[in-house]
């Protein structure tokens, strides 16, 4: 039996990302779809949240993909297989609002979010939606996951900055030709803010339904300490607790974008000094 | 020494409790107070008149024989004042350190009527500390095995005790806590400065070597039901739920998710949870300005004030109220004057300002005045049409926290009041859940460490009965 946060299996992905699988039994057990976990990388850690892309109940094991975004993740990518997390909580957070809708069902992954959105997309096609997924990266060799994508979607989408693979350009170039020859009845997008804030946009003025994954700053994940408030449809909520899926036009991201710069200066900070223990 | 005349007693002047200077202590973490010398300990027992119904017992809630431990002290018999103290009280080091005495014990003792009550906390301290430190302190004995097993869910005070109740009648007792260190709000709420790490963690450790077993990173509710725990699975025969309020109240003011505006909550956990103090040695960060406005003037909002002090910031605290309405033991809003903490009473933020990068700089408050007394028996303030502006960079909200949701949302069985609050039988502590009980926070909507300890002692006791009655005891949950 592997121990308690034991990485049993890692795999690099891409350049300063990759994907874990490591047991967690507790978290496994009742995990949902768009639920997420919170972990530390060792004793002096900070507790940061990952999502989930997906977990095995009988083997007691989650699967993660962590980007190396500062500090934290930057220790976490660095981890064995073999290694163990300090501590590891979840489930967190409500499941995604999944539905049968009448028209397409839509995933959008961007970065660690393509892994986000595969189990609501595999949610969404075992309710017998039509579902498709859309993957986005600057070039063919930084696209993630795709074979797997394949698998859980009904046809998948990948858009390129530099045109080497798929539609040329961001996401939101993907979407937007699907919904001009598809209904599109329902979207999730996971990943960078500004991804997520283009969806929106895009989706409004024809009332799509949209959901999208706030990645705000988080502390316990449990609703004991405000951290992670955010504006929706003009109220405060807490990300960890009544989310982290909320409707995608509701959302005041601008607030968001500058809340999850409150400790720039501390995470330069953080990192320098990772350089240095280097 | 010949027996002391009661008048000799009340002569004797109360006897302050050594402390560090002010201007040295805004500089540390340890503990304020230092503790008493054996002779000082001895004279203060002396006042004393272990009077033959003694109203301080009334005034606590646990009802700790005060006159015997006081009396064992007052004859050197420091450890078996302290092993008396345990026959009602699991964390009389706790106790001796964060209860409002003044509102309880101390505000209802004889001697208080003509001069000052006899320092009954800081004794309790003095009598634990020294089991403590001289390794005197046993743990505690375990009835034989009744098969039964019991899951305890938080590990704060409430936890904690039940914890302690349930294993020492010789049930198997599992604690669920959400976080991957035991304690509640003393470790992640109360400063270092007020209640040491060291003082929690011993008590933990007892826990555990009477055989209470500790599951973190683990939260009920989420990463199991409570069905799932009395299931097959698990195969719990009770559980007794402690997990306090901490859903942080916020203002709802204009500007109140800027940068640099914090809830309490979140301020303390990032110091004393995650060390943040000590950052970047450990890597969760802060974020503090140099002028900090602390809003409200309860306990926790002292606690934020002085933590923010040591850590180098100017510190104001804004309340609506005036100083007699403030909710903090006095000894703390005395300790955070001495601190050089400036206090504006009957001043109701309004508005928190920000800048062009989304952080706090000023904070604009309403004056007010003392109206006509509301439900809560306290005068409403009533703006007064004046105001002023403050700078301020950061800013510290503690309102006072809601029931977190998590358990009751999760179990909708559990009946709640209009405010949340968990419904508990105030005899029993059993919920309207069969097999599960409740004590602390979470069923008062927020209170102290010894009520919660009350609390849990009640339940653990009709747990008790309910386990070994093989769950027939407490009519009201047959079907
Ligand atoms: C619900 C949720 C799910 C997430 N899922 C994933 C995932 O599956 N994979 C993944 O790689 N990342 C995920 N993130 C983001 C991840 O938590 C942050 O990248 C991480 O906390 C950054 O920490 P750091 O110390 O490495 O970087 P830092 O140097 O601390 O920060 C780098 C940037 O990340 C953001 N950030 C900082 N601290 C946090 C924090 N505690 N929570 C959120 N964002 C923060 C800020 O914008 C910051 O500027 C998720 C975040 C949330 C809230
Ligand atoms: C800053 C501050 C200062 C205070 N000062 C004083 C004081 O001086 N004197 C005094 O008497 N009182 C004080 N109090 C109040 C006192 O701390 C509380 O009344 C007391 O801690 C309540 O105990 P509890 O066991 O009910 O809850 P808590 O101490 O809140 O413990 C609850 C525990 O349950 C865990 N938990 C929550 N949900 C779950 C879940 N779903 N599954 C598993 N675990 C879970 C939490 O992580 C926590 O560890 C203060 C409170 C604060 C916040
Ligand atoms: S436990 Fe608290 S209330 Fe009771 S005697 Fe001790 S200090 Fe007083
Ligand atoms: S009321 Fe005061 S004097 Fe009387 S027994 Fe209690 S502590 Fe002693
Ligand atoms: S992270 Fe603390 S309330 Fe959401």
């Amino acid at each position: 039996m592997p121990k308690l946060y034991e990485i049993v299996e890692k795999q690099d992905l891409v350049p300063g990302m990759a994907l874990f699988h490591v047991y967690a039994p507790m978290a496994a057990k009742n995990m949902k779809p768009g639920q997420f976990i919170i972990l530390r990388v060792n004793a002096k850690g900070e507790r940061i949240p990952i999502s989930i892309s997906g977990w095995d109940s009988e083997k007691g094991t989650i699967r993660i993909i962590i980007m190396a975004a500062g500090r934290t993740s930057t220790e976490a990518v660095a981890l064995k297989q073999g290694e163990c997390f300090q501590d590891i909580v979840g489930p967190l957070g409500e499941q995604t609002h999944l539905e049968k809708v009448s028209g397409t069902a839509v995933v959008v992954g961007g970065g660690y979010g393509t892994g986000a959105v595969m189990p609501p997309a595999r949610a969404m096609k075992a309710m017998g939606n039509r579902v498709v997924g859309i993957i986005g990266a600057r070039s063919k060799d930084l696209v993630l996951l795709e074979a797997e994508m394949r698998e859980v979607c009904d046809d998948v989408i990948v858009c390129t900055n530099d045109g080497s693979q798929g539609v040329e350009g961001f996401v939101t170039d993907g979407l937007k030709q699907l919904m001009e020859k598809e209904d599109v009845s329902w979207v999730l997008s996971v990943g960078p803010v500004p991804m997520m804030q283009a969806v929106a946009n895009l989706t409004k003025p024809k009332e799509v339904k949209t959901y999208c994954s706030l990645n705000a700053i988080m502390v316990d994940g449990t609703g004991m300490c405000g951290a992670c408030r955010v504006s929706v449809g003009g109220k405060t909520k807490f990300a960890c607790f009544h989310g982290p899926d909320f409707d995608a036009h509701q959302v005041n991201f601008e607030e968001l974008v500058q809340r999850q710069k409150m400790f720039l200066e501390q995470e330069k900070i953080a990192m320098e000094k990772l350089e240095e223990v280097k | 020494m010949a027996e002391l005349t009661p008048k000799e007693r009340m002569a004797i002047e109360r006897h302050p409790m050594p402390e560090q200077r002010p201007e040295d202590r805004v500089k540390n973490f340890d503990e304020v107070p230092l503790g008493f010398a054996d002779e000082n300990a001895k004279r203060e027992a002396a006042r004393c008149l272990d009077c033959k119904t003694p109203q301080c017992v009334e005034g606590c809630p646990v009802r700790i024989d005060i006159p015997a431990f006081i009396k064992l002290i007052e004859k050197g018999d420091f450890d078996a004042s302290a092993k008396k103290l345990r026959e009602t009280n699991f964390l009389p080091a706790i106790c001796g350190r964060v209860c409002p005495q003044d509102q309880q014990c101390e505000l209802v003792c004889i001697i208080g009527k003509r001069g000052k009550p006899v320092a009954i906390g800081s004794l309790e301290r003095f009598a634990s500390d020294y089991e403590r430190d001289n390794g005197l302190r046993k743990v505690p004995e375990v009835a034989a095995s009744t098969g039964k097993k019991v899951a305890v869910v938080g590990s704060g005070p409430a936890g904690m005790t039940a914890a302690y109740e349930i294993r020492k009648r010789g049930h198997d007792v599992t604690v669920f806590e959400a976080f991957h260190r035991g304690g509640g709000v003393l470790v992640y709420g109360i400063p270092r400065f007020r209640l040491p790490l060291a003082v929690i963690d011993e008590d933990i450790n007892f826990l555990e070597q009477m055989g209470v077993k500790f599951m973190y990173n683990t939260i009920v509710g989420k990463s199991m039901s409570l069905d799932d725990l009395m299931g097959p699975e698990w195969g719990f025969d009770s559980i007794f739920v402690g997990t306090g309020a901490g859903l942080p109240k916020m203002t709802g003011v204009p500007g109140e998710n800027l940068n640099g505006v914090y809830s309490a909550n979140e301020y303390l956990t990032r110091v004393y949870l995650m060390g943040a103090n000590n950052f970047p040695d450990n890597v969760t960060p802060l974020y503090q300005g140099k002028k900090v406005g602390i809003i409200g003037a309860g306990n926790t909002a002292m606690d934020a004030a002085r933590t923010a002090k040591r850590l180098g910031a100017d510190v104001t605290v804004y309340y609506r109220r005036s100083e007699e309405e403030a909710p903090a033991r006095t000894e703390e809003l005395h300790h955070a004057k001495e601190e050089f903490i400036t206090f504006k009473f009957l001043s109701n933020p309004t508005e928190f300002v920000g800048d062009d990068n989304f952080f706090i700089r000023q904070i604009k408050c309403d004056v007010m005045e003392l109206g006509e007394a509301d439900d809560s028996g306290r005068r409403r303030p009533q703006p007064t049409g004046e105001s002023f502006v403050d700078d301020c960079d950061t800013a510290i909200m503690a309102l006072g926290c809601d029931v977190n949701p998590i358990i009751p949302t999760s179990n909708p069985e559990i009946e709640v009041n209009k405010w949340g609050v968990v419904v508990a039988n105030p005899e029993t502590g059993a919920t309207s859940k069969k097999g599960v009980f409740a004590g602390g926070d979470l069923i008062t909507g927020g209170s102290t460490v010894i009520q919660a300890m009350g609390q849990a002692k009640v339940a653990a006791a009709a747990l008790h009965e309910y386990v070994m009655s093989n769950g027939n005891a407490f009519g009201y949950w047959q079907d």
